[in-house]
C-alpha cells in the first residue's frame, strides 16, 4: 500500500472550503458507502449463481432428487455416495478420463515449451506467429471436434488415409470411435490441438522475463540449444509450468466437449457403443439429464472436484520435486 | 557480430529450421479450420469420396443456405442468441468488473484486503461443481430454457475482478484520483471521467477473452437450453450433428459459420489476445 492512498479529508479539516451541510451527507456516502455498492454486483451475483449452487449441490447429494418423480425427495445419506463404488459405469469412465488426460497434457506442454522456446528467438513478424498460434484457442470446441470426427472417420477420414499412403492399415482401416486406445489417441489429439498455442503463450511470456546473462555462462561452457532449454529455461521458468500443470489437470479432468462431440450420436453422451470413451463429466451429464437422477450426479460431481483436488496436488508437489532437481 | 553462437534464446536471430518448425505447426493450427471451409463448399459426392478432399469446392452457398432454411433447427435464430448472450455478459462482465476493480485499487474502506482474499479464493473453484444445483436453482427462478439461464452465471467473474485491480493500480495513479477528488469529484463522477478511459486497453483484453469464452461455452447451454427450439448456436450445432443421418457438409457449414466470427475478432484483436494471456489470463 503507498502512502499516497486516497483518503477522504477526515471531518472538520476540509482541505479546501468547506462544503454545505447538503453536500457534507453526500460527501460522507460517497466515501463510507459507495466502495461497497460498487463490489456488490460481484459478491451478489457469485452468491446466487456461483456459492449457493456449490453448496446446494451438497444438499442435494445427500437426497434422493429425481426430476421425474418430484415427491421422491427424502433424504439418502451417503446412498448415492456409497453407490458410486460400486457403479462400473463410473470406474469406467473414471479410467477413460485419466487415460485421455494423460494422452493430452503431457505431449500438450511438452510441445508447448518447444513452440514457446522458437517463439523465444528474435523473428521476424514476431506478433504475426503469436496470434496465429492462437487459432486453435479461438476456435469453438464444437466446431473443431465435428472436423477432427471426420478427420478420424474409418472409411473417408484424413487420417486413415494418411496412414494408408505410408502403407498402414490399407486392407484394414482403422475404427477410431471403436477401441479405446484409438479414441483416447484422437480424442487426445482435439484437446492437445486446442491448448498448445495458448500454453506457449505462457511459457513464452516467462521466459522473455529470464536476465540474459544467465544463459552468457552457460554459452562460454558450450552448452547447445538444447542442453539451455532443458537446464536453464526450465528450471527459471518453473512457477508458469506448475501454474499450466494445474491447470490442464483441472481442464483435462473435466473434459466433456471433446468426447460428447466425436460419439456418432451426441445426444446419447454415451462415450462411444460401449463407453469406451466416456469421461466423468460426460457421466455426469448423462446421469443427471438422460436417466434424470439429480441427486446421484451431484454425488458424482463432488467425487470429481475431490479427484480434482488430489490430482492437482500431487502434480504440482511432482512438478516441483522435478524442476527441484534440476 | 561476436562468434559466441549459443547466447541467450532471445538474443539469438531465428534461422530457417526456426521458421519451418513454427510454419510447420502454424499449418497443423489452421488446418482444421480450413478443412471445416473445404467441407462447408463441397458437394456430398465430394465428402463421402476417396482420397478425402482438400481443395474448397464451390457450395458454400448452397451449404449456407441449406443450414440456415432448416425447418428444425433455426440456425439463424441460433447464431443470434449467441451474439445476444456473448454480447450482453461480456458488457456487464466489463461493467461490473471495472467497478469492483476499481474499489478494490483505489478506494479504501473496511475489510478491503479480506474481500479481495475472498474473491481470489472464489477463482479457484471450479463451476462445473455446482451444475446440478444451479440447473435446479434455474428451475425454480423458471429460466430453464431462456437465455437468461445462460446469461446469468456470466453476469460478473472473479477472473474480471483480479484483472481490473491488477490494471488499474498500476495504471493509474493515486495522485489524479486525489486531485479529482480535491476538484469535487464523487466517486461514481471519477470512475466515469478519470478510471473507464484510463483502462481502456483492459476493457479490450478482458472483453475479447470473455466474448471468446461465451461464444465457445457449450455444456451448461446444453445442459439448460438442449432440447429447445432456440439455443445458442453451439447446442445448434451438437443438433445438426445428431441424429441417424448426418449431412456433414450442412453440418460444418455451420460450424464454419459460427466459426467465422472469432476469426474476425481474432484478427482485429489479436494483439490484444496475446497480451492478455501472455500476462497471465486464466481459461
Amino acid at each position: 500500500m503507498s502512502l499516497t492512498q486516497t483518503r477522504p479529508a477526515p471531518p472538520g479539516e476540509p482541505k479546501h472550503a468547506p462544503p454545505p451541510r447538503s453536500r457534507y451527507w453526500w460527501y460522507r456516502f460517497d466515501t463510507k458507502t459507495v466502495p461497497y455498492l460498487l463490489i456488490a454486483p460481484f459478491f451478489l451475483l457469485f452468491a446466487v449463481f456461483g456459492l449457493f449452487p456449490i453448496i446446494f449441490n451438497a444438499v442435494v447429494s445427500l437426497r434422493n432428487w429425481r426430476i421425474d418423480e418430484p415427491d421422491n425427495r427424502g433424504w439418502a445419506g451417503g446412498e448415492n455416495f456409497s453407490r458410486l463404488l460400486t457403479d462400473d459405469d463410473f470406474w469406467n469412465a473414471l479410467g477413460n478420463t485419466f487415460g485421455i488426460f494423460v494422452l493430452s497434457t503431457i505431449p500438450q506442454l511438452l510441445i508447448a515449451l518447444i513452440v514457446a522456446n522458437l517463439l523465444n528467438r528474435k523473428l521476424r513478424a514476431t506478433t504475426w506467429w503469436r496470434v496465429g498460434i492462437l487459432l486453435p484457442y479461438v476456435t469453438p470446441v464444437a466446431a473443431s471436434t465435428l472436423v477432427f470426427a471426420m478427420f478420424f472417420a474409418r472409411d473417408y477420414g484424413l487420417a486413415n488415409w494418411f496412414l494408408s499412403l505410408v502403407g498402414f492399415g490399407e486392407e484394414d482401416p482403422i475404427d477410431w470411435r471403436a477401441a479405446k486406445w484409438s479414441s483416447w489417441i484422437a480424442i487426445a489429439t482435439m484437446v492437445n490441438w486446442k491448448w498448445i498455442g495458448y500454453n506457449a503463450l505462457l511459457y513464452l511470456s516467462a521466459m522473455q522475463s529470464i536476465p540474459k546473462d544467465v544463459y552468457e555462462a552457460a554459452a562460454v561452457d558450450g552448452a547447445g540449444p538444447w542442453t539451455q532449454l532443458w537446464r536453464i529455461t526450465v528450471p527459471m521458468i518453473q512457477p508458469v509450468i506448475l501454474f499450466t500443470v494445474v491447470l490442464s489437470t483441472i481442464g483435462g479432468l473435466q473434459l466433456f466437449n471433446e468426447p460428447m462431440l466425436f460419439d456418432e450420436n451426441p445426444a446419447s453422451a454415451s462415450g462411444g457403443s460401449d463407453g469406451q470413451f466416456q469421461t466423468i463429466a460426460q457421466l455426469i451429464y448423462k446421469v443427471g439429464w438422460k436417466d434424470l437422477n439429480l441427486g446421484y450426479a451431484a454425488a458424482m460431481s463432488w467425487a470429481l472436484f475431490l479427484i480434482i483436488l488430489i490430482v492437482a496436488g500431487v502434480n504440482a508437489l511432482a512438478t516441483r520435486r522435478l524442476g527441484g532437481d534440476k | 557480430m561476436t562468434t559466441l553462437v549459443n547466447r541467450a534464446p532471445q538474443e539469438t536471430r531465428g534461422n530457417w529450421k526456426t521458421y519451418a518448425a513454427l510454419a510447420a505447426f502454424m499449418v497443423i493450427s489452421a488446418f482444421p479450420v480450413y478443412w471445416m471451409f473445404v467441407i462447408a463448399t463441397s458437394t456430398d459426392e465430394k465428402v463421402m469420396g476417396f482420397p478425402p478432399t482438400v481443395i474448397p469446392g464451390d457450395q458454400l452457398l448452397v451449404n449456407l443456405g441449406e443450414v440456415f432454411g432448416m425447418q428444425n433447427v433455426y440456425f439463424t435464430a441460433s447464431l443470434i442468441n449467441s451474439v445476444i448472450v456473448a454480447g450482453v455478459v461480456t458488457a456487464t462482465t466489463l461493467f461490473f468488473c471495472s467497478l469492483a476493480g476499481f474499489a478494490f485499487a483505489k478506494l479504501r474502506f473496511r475489510y478491503r484486503n479480506a474481500l479481495m482474499f475472498v474473491v481470489i479464493l472464489t477463482l479457484t473453484v471450479p463451476n462445473q461443481l455446482g451444475v446440478v444445483a444451479l440447473y435446479i436453482l434455474m428451475a425454480r427462478l423458471d429460466w430453464n430454457g431462456t437465455l437468461l439461464a445462460v446469461i446469468a452465471p456470466g453476469l460478473v467473474t472473479a477472473f474480471g475482478v483480479f484483472y481490473m485491480r491488477q490494471f488499474i493500480s498500476h495504471a493509474i495513479p493515486d495522485e489524479l484520483i486525489e486531485a479529482a477528488r480535491i476538484d469535487g469529484a464523487l466517486t461514481l463522477r471519477i470512475y466515469w471521467t478519470v478510471v473507464l478511459p484510463a483502462i481502456r486497453p483492459a476493457l479490450a483484453v478482458l472483453g475479447l477473452l470473455t466474448f471468446v469464452a461465451t461464444w465457445n461455452d457449450f455444456q451448461w447451454p446444453l445442459i439448460t437450453l438442449g432440447g429447445t427450439d432456440f439455443p445458442t448456436s453451439m447446442v445448434a450445432l451438437s443438433d445438426l450433428a445428431s441424429g441417424n443421418y448426418v449431412i456433414y457438409r450442412r453440418v460444418l457449414a455451420g460450424a464454419f459459420a459460427a466459426t467465422v466470427p472469432l476469426v474476425i475478432l481474432l484478427l482485429i484483436g489479436g494483439r490484444q489476445i496475446v497480451r492478455g494471456i501472455m500476462e497471465g489470463a486464466l481459461k
